[in-house]
């Protein structure tokens, strides 16, 4: 390998040579990035919290202590505030830090599992339209618009009313039911990678359709997908969030974002500090995923690639 | 035109028939919805007589049929809580939920399109990315906490605005940002968009060269064709918004289909749930139907493909 490569470089113009490698190229793009790298870090740092959630909460996420209930966070000049709870405690005495970083847990696993599992659905249909284009689009086109026109929050609310709710039926009927941006944003990106010439040469060599769809189609739409699945991902979050809030999602006392705004609702007059926690750590984690979207959207995007 | 019309107006209905089967199944996905209705616990002789009174006891395509056909002559079926026809409540409710839904849209549009041509106009200018910055905040925030975040500003702490209710149209004003403030951030980059790609096309260019005045040329000649797809994706989120309004409805207690949908959630209100996803979906389908007529008739060059 060493020979061909210095054979290589003999051919090569001293600008060339001099010339960052792609590799270092797409690292400058993806480091000098502010948004990626800003999103990125914040959800680093939200993922951290989750995973050490156990370590990190000073109390039990389920203790409760009326006699401790309503303490305020500690930017509160009230009497009341101590340094053994943080950010205060909640309507049952429980520590509001402690079922932060719970909630943490349970946001990312549901928005993790229900993007992924809308991921399959909607790649493979997406892809099999794009590919295969004719009656095979014609279906999947039909399947996409009957999805769209079925009301998400309602469906999953009354789904999840009837079967009765739990963090996988959360899981699966936001699943279920999310996999349409995948499946429009896929198709149309096998489409054009389909009409390109590398294509045309497989088939030409008689490679089979799964062989393309495999090895020349899947790698070329990769970037979409991982665009998508961080924006799906956030999606996921918010349908956990709002059904939670409703009272539909992650069942009391198990700590959701979600779940605890709703739970601080009729108090929130008197202590607003109460919903604004979560309010904005599941905000912060929302947006973070969405700029390492965004910004992978500009990073991988072809234009930039020269 | 008419090929084209005929060829949507049928994809339309088959979809609509596939959703009716859908929100059909809904109720078995638990598999007996007698047990459902009976809660745990119940004997097993008042599970049967509530199988047979709703009529679950049949096969289910005949109970399909009979369902689909007394939809189709506006029979939706009786509600079990209010005991009332589900038909008459749903009718009596959607007014308040298309009211919010207008207002909604509209506080997007008149938001979303002139910051839209601003950003078109001074590309890259600070206001484009500060516009662009908000637009990214706006859709991180979960539309039930930003709602409850208003209420507590407006309503509590400056006393501007009524909290709950739907006794005047102040109470409209912050539903109305809620529920709309989560469409502007598309339109708003739809409109940008369009906007690049006609101002730099060579009418305006003549228009300009004519010595038109600039916001003639900016109003009359560029907006008018920018705005063309942006009337299609109001349209579409216009349908989401009915749908999404569920939230919006029971934090502000506005007594549309969307409070009216949690209700019966609550109540497993079967029948009514039903409904409600079928009417919805079938206005959106119906929304949608009518967005592509009117982009058709707008862009002649739909018609053909």
């Amino acid at each position: 390998m060493a020979e061909t490569g210095v054979v290589r470089a003999g051919m090569m113009t001293a600008e060339e040579i001099l010339a960052p490698s792609p590799g270092a190229r797409l690292r400058k793009r993806i480091f000098g990035h502010f948004g990626l790298m800003l999103g990125g870090g914040v959800l680093l740092l939200i993922i951290l919290m989750a995973l050490l959630a156990g370590v990190l909460s000073p109390h039990d996420p389920y203790d409760q202590q009326l006699a401790r209930k309503l303490i305020p966070p500690f930017w509160h000049t009230s009497p009341k505030v101590t340094w053994d709870h943080v950010l205060g405690t909640d309507h049952l005495g429980r520590d509001y830090l402690s079922r932060l970083l719970h909630g943490a847990q349970v946001s990312l696993i549901i928005g993790f599992a229900a993007m992924v599992i809308s991921g399959v659905i909607g790649t493979v249909i997406g892809v099999l339209a794009g590919y295969f284009g004719g009656r095979v689009d014609m279906a999947v086109n039909f399947i996409i618009t009957t999805r769209l026109s079925m009301p998400v929050v309602l469906v999953a609310l009354a789904v999840v009313s009837i079967v009765g709710s739990s963090l996988t039926v959360v899981i699966w009927v936001l699943g279920l039911l999310i996999w349409d941006r995948f499946a429009v944003v896929m198709r149309s990106a096998t489409q054009q990678v389909r009409s390109l010439e590398f294509v045309t040469a497989a088939e030409a060599v008689g490679c089979s359709p799964a062989r393309i769809l495999l090895t020349e189609i899947a790698p070329n739409v990769m970037n979409h997908l991982i665009v998508v699945a961080t924006l799906e991902m956030a999606h996921a979050i918010l349908l956990e969030a709002a059904l939670s809030f409703l009272g539909l999602g992650v069942q009391p006392p198990t700590p959701s974002w979600g779940l605890m705004i709703s739970e601080a609702k009729g108090l929130m007059y008197f202590d607003p500090w109460l919903i604004s926690i979560p309010g904005v750590a599941l905000f912060l984690l929302v947006l973070s995923i969405n700029l390492v979207g965004d910004g992978l959207r500009d990073v991988s995007a072809p234009e930039n690639r020269s | 035109m008419l090929a084209y019309s005929l060829k949507r107006l049928g994809v339309a209905l088959l979809v609509a028939l596939t959703v009716s089967l859908i929100t059909f199944s809904m109720i078995y996905i638990s598999g007996d919805p007698a047990l459902a209705i009976a809660g745990e616990g119940a004997r097993q002789q008042d599970v049967e007589n509530i199988r047979r009174f709703y009529g679950f006891d049949r096969p289910i395509y005949v109970q399909y049929l009979d369902w689909l056909w007394s939809a189709l002559h506006g029979d939706l079926g009786r509600s079990y809580n209010l005991r009332q026809p589900v038909a008459d409540v749903i009718f009596q409710r959607l007014p308040t939920t298309m009211l919010l839904g207008a207002c909604a849209i509209t506080f997007a549009l008149v938001l979303a399109i002139p910051l839209g041509v601003l950003a078109a106009v001074k590309p890259n200018s600070i206001f484009d990315r500060v516009s662009l910055t908000l637009a990214v905040i706006g859709q991180a925030m979960p539309s039930f906490w930003f709602a409850l975040t208003l209420i507590l500003w407006f309503g509590v702490y400056w006393r501007l605005l009524p909290i709950t209710g739907q006794d005047s149209w102040w109470n409209f004003v912050m539903p109305s940002i809620a529920l709309g403030y989560y469409v502007t951030p598309a339109v708003m980059r739809l409109t940008r968009a369009g906007m690049l790609e006609v101002l730099s096309s060579d009418y305006i260019r003549t228009a300009r060269a004519k010595g038109l005045k600039p916001m003639r040329v900016l109003f009359k000649h560029a907006l008018r064709n920018a705005i063309i797809p942006v009337v299609a994706l109001a349209a579409v989120q216009f349908g989401f918004m009915l749908g999404g309004s569920i939230v919006i409805e029971t934090i502000f207690q506005i007594n549309g289909l969307g409070y009216l949908a949690w209700e019966s959630i609550q109540r497993k209100d079967l029948p009514m749930m039903q409904a409600i996803v079928l009417v919805l979906s079938i206005i959106y389908v119906l929304i949608t139907f009518l967005a592509d007529m009117l982009n058709a008739f707008l862009d002649p060059r739909i018609r053909v493909a």
